[in-house]
């Protein structure tokens, strides 16, 4: 076939006039890994409270935090980054909308992203704080109080500690998906990864060697992330549960 | 804002449906089909006691499990032409139209997914069913195709009718490629006219309506499973 590969690509200049096309990958690198840390900060923080007020057992806020899953699990991700970034400024109070629009195009692309990342991740995160929190048997909530703990005390030192390392294999794949999914960013002109690629594939015509590059970065990342989290599930494991090894 | 403006939705409401909900539904239907397919064999690769083929179904799986799915929308629709052009032999590359490419593209990564369903599908059927089958005197194919899968199926039936709404949300990728599903439709709308709050709340309502109730629907077809059982 008549393509021309050219592996050398990396090392020509980019037309950004601020180094090689290796330059702009990494710097896409960096984007995708800075909004995947943000993202999943604001991620755990909200999806441990909703996923806990989840449990609570009153009504309303039932309702609430179930309203919350359903909106960010239902519309797509890239309808939700749209929203964020096109449809916020313009219903927010006006100087508000007009500081976004006067920022720095390139963060206020990484802010919107993360925080629409974020959200989007959270109400997974909360699904499975949920589900893990159900899956422990209800007399550890009762000694909690037999022991003369507050709700909040049970939760903090008996619930949440099991339920962290009950989920955690879950919640690897979420991050996974996170990072991912951070390629979305992409639409809204955050020059992450995905779009470092994209980039350097409409200046050079190198179509398979950009994308190879784009290819092989995310693999890594899986590849470190997996591993550091069989590290943190080692190093959180209960003797004497499942999966101790004991 | 100068008000929600309705008008610019009921004026364009037969657009967004007659194209791009079609667009969006039609990619749908035929990339889960043709995943369900390839992904089934994909998880009989995998399970297979011939170590090639179970290393090459894993490879395929993990691989495309751990890429965002833009950049596998962008390999494909860069790679399927120079596939195209080295299967006709035509020595270049055969464009093939942007709907086409979609549907090679979401069959092919779905697939992967679909895989990792059926097989735990299949490994939920107890070994001695096989064993059984085999006691018969059925082959392979038909063991598979008359005891194994038909329960494999229905037991994965909420799962993979939940993958099927994961797959309709993300359908609005092909936004990247510039095709008019749902969200390009409504997109261009929304440029056109300069009505970019109307158009993307529009949107989002209408994908919101459509994923929650499929959701609630497959909750009921997964009570009736298991209390089938």
């Amino acid at each position: 076939m008549n393509y021309h590969w050219n592996w050398s690509i990396f090392f020509d200049p980019s037309p950004d006039g601020t180094g090689t096309y290796l330059h702009t990958l990494i710097r896409g690198l960096y984007w995708t890994l800075g909004v995947s840390a943000l993202a999943w900060a604001i991620a755990l923080a909200l999806g441990v409270l909703v996923g806990v007020l989840n449990t609570n057992r009153i009504r309303w806020v039932e309702l609430l935090c179930r309203g919350y899953v359903e909106l960010f699990r239902n519309i797509p991700l890239l309808v939700q980054m749209f929203l964020w970034y096109f449809v916020v400024p313009e219903v927010l109070p006006s100087a508000w909308g007009n500081a976004i629009k006067e920022a720095d195009p390139v963060w206020s692309t990484f802010w919107t992203a993360s925080i629409c990342l974020g959200l989007f991740t959270s109400a997974r995160v909360a699904e499975q704080v949920r589900a893990g929190i159900g899956a422990l048997p209800l007399g550890q909530t009762m000694a909690g109080t037999a022991l003369g703990l507050t709700r909040w005390q049970t939760y903090r030192h008996i619930l949440l500690p099991m339920t962290v390392r009950i989920i955690l294999p879950p919640l690897t794949s979420e991050a996974l998906n996170l990072v991912k999914n951070s390629s979305v960013a992409f639409t809204i002109g955050l020059l992450e990864i995905t779009g470092a690629a994209r980039s350097m594939q409409e200046f050079t015509f190198q179509i398979f060697e950009s994308f190879a590059a784009a290819t092989v970065l995310y693999v890594l990342i899986n590849v470190v992330v997996v591993v550091a989290m069989r590290l943190v599930e080692k190093w959180l494991t209960v003797p004497g549960f499942i999966g101790s090894g004991k | 804002m100068g008000g929600f403006d309705f008008e610019v939705l009921w004026r364009t409401a037969p657009y967004l449906f007659k194209v791009g909900m079609v667009f969006t539904l039609k990619l749908t239907v035929l990339s889960a089909i043709g995943a369900l397919i390839l992904g089934t064999l994909l998880a009989m690769m995998r399970l297979s006691s011939n170590r090639l083929l179970s290393a090459l179904a894993g490879g395929y799986v993990n691989l495309l499990r751990a890429l965002p799915l833009i950049l596998i929308i962008f390999w494909f629709y860069f790679l399927v032409p120079y596939i195209v052009g080295a299967l006709t032999g035509a020595g270049r590359p055969i464009p093939v139209g942007g709907f086409t490419s979609a549907l090679i593209t979401f069959t092919l990564f779905e697939a992967a997914y679909f895989c990792e369903i059926m097989r735990a599908g299949i490994q939920s059927i107890p070994a001695g069913q096989v064993n059984a089958g085999y006691a018969l005197g059925l082959s392979y194919w038909q063991m598979m195709r008359h005891i194994v899968l038909p329960q494999a199926f229905r037991n994965m039936t909420p799962v993979l009718l939940t993958q099927m709404i994961v797959l309709f949300q993300d359908t609005s990728l092909v936004y990247v490629l510039s095709l008019t599903d749902f969200l390009g439709a409504a997109s261009i709308v929304a440029q056109r006219d300069g009505r970019l709050v109307e158009m993307f709340v529009f949107a989002a309502v209408v994908y919101f309506l459509i994923s929650y109730a499929a959701s609630r629907l497959v909750r009921r077809a997964h009570d009736r499973v298991t209390a089938a059982r």
